[in-house]
């Protein structure tokens, strides 16, 4: 069973989920999940253009009950 | 009669060969004047106003962060934003000094091009920043080193403002000038001037 590690970015504006995405990302092993959280409504279409920039794989994207957006990634190989 | 259509062949085939390697000479003159353009955005950092190195600072970060190469090289009034925070007055003449005093250095002191309002109008924009948690220019500058974007400075500007290189900030690259400048536009498939 594979977990996804949690980046929890609620409250931070543009561009700070993917600061601290990306950061997270440095650490890790290709093929790592990581779960991130944010409130930014403007992450909706910022983390698909990151994950197409960057060449890591969205998996999911969702929303959730207390309106948190919710994307599941996977680093590159 | 056998003979006279084999040395028209041969004919016929050099002038072939020399064709072919002709029109690979000429693609090979082609491909390397051709440019080719890196995943990467370079910034030229002319404005030293908040509300431009703002921009500056989160494009070129969001740009690392999305694995691009960045740079930013800062020159004329940008230049003021990389003066460490607490360098008060630069420069050797008094004109420089004065353009020091008129420019506070830093990211920190930066002025608004509209609504200044003595100081009041960044005021008011820091406080929403900080509301609406979006990172100021000079936590996003800490933010670009750390994810590797590449801070140039201009040598022309530098020597103009009388600005040493112990005046602006720990990290940042070697100065340059305006052909490496553009050498660093010319192989960027993203480059702007802000």
């Amino acid at each position: 069973m594979i977990t996804a590690t949690t980046v929890d970015a609620k409250g931070q504006s543009c561009p700070g989920p993917l600061v601290s995405l990306a950061k997270a990302l440095q650490k890790a092993a290709p093929g790592d999940l990581f779960e991130l959280l944010a409130t930014d409504p403007g992450s909706r279409s910022d983390v698909p253009s990151w994950a197409d920039l960057s060449g890591n794989e969205l998996l999911e994207s969702s929303t959730l009950e207390d309106g948190t957006y919710r994307y599941l990634i996977r680093k590159a190989a | 009669m056998i003979e006279v259509a084999i040395t028209e062949e041969r004919a016929e085939l050099a002038a072939s060969f020399a064709d072919l390697l002709q029109r690979v000479e000429a693609l090979e003159a082609g491909a390397a004047t051709q440019i080719v353009k890196k995943n990467k955005l370079t910034i030229i950092a002319w404005g030293g106003d908040l509300d431009r190195i703002w921009p500056t600072t989160i494009l070129a970060t969001t740009a690392a962060a999305s694995g691009m190469e960045s740079s930013v090289f800062f020159t004329f009034w940008g230049l003021f934003a990389i003066v460490k925070p607490g360098v008060r007055i630069t420069g050797e003449n008094w004109m420089q000094k004065m353009m020091s005093v008129m420019n506070p250095g830093s990211a920190q002191k930066a002025k608004l091009s509209h609504y200044q309002f003595l100081g009041a109008g960044p005021a008011m924009f820091k406080k929403l920043a900080d509301d609406h948690r979006v990172a100021k220019p000079e936590e996003l500058i800490a933010t670009a080193q750390d994810l590797g974007v590449r801070l140039i400075p201009c040598q022309m500007t530098m020597d103009l403002l009388g600005l040493r290189r112990e005046d602006l900030l720990d990290g940042l690259e070697e100065p340059i000038g305006a052909a490496t400048a553009i050498a660093e536009m010319r192989d960027a498939a993203v480059s702007l001037f802000i």
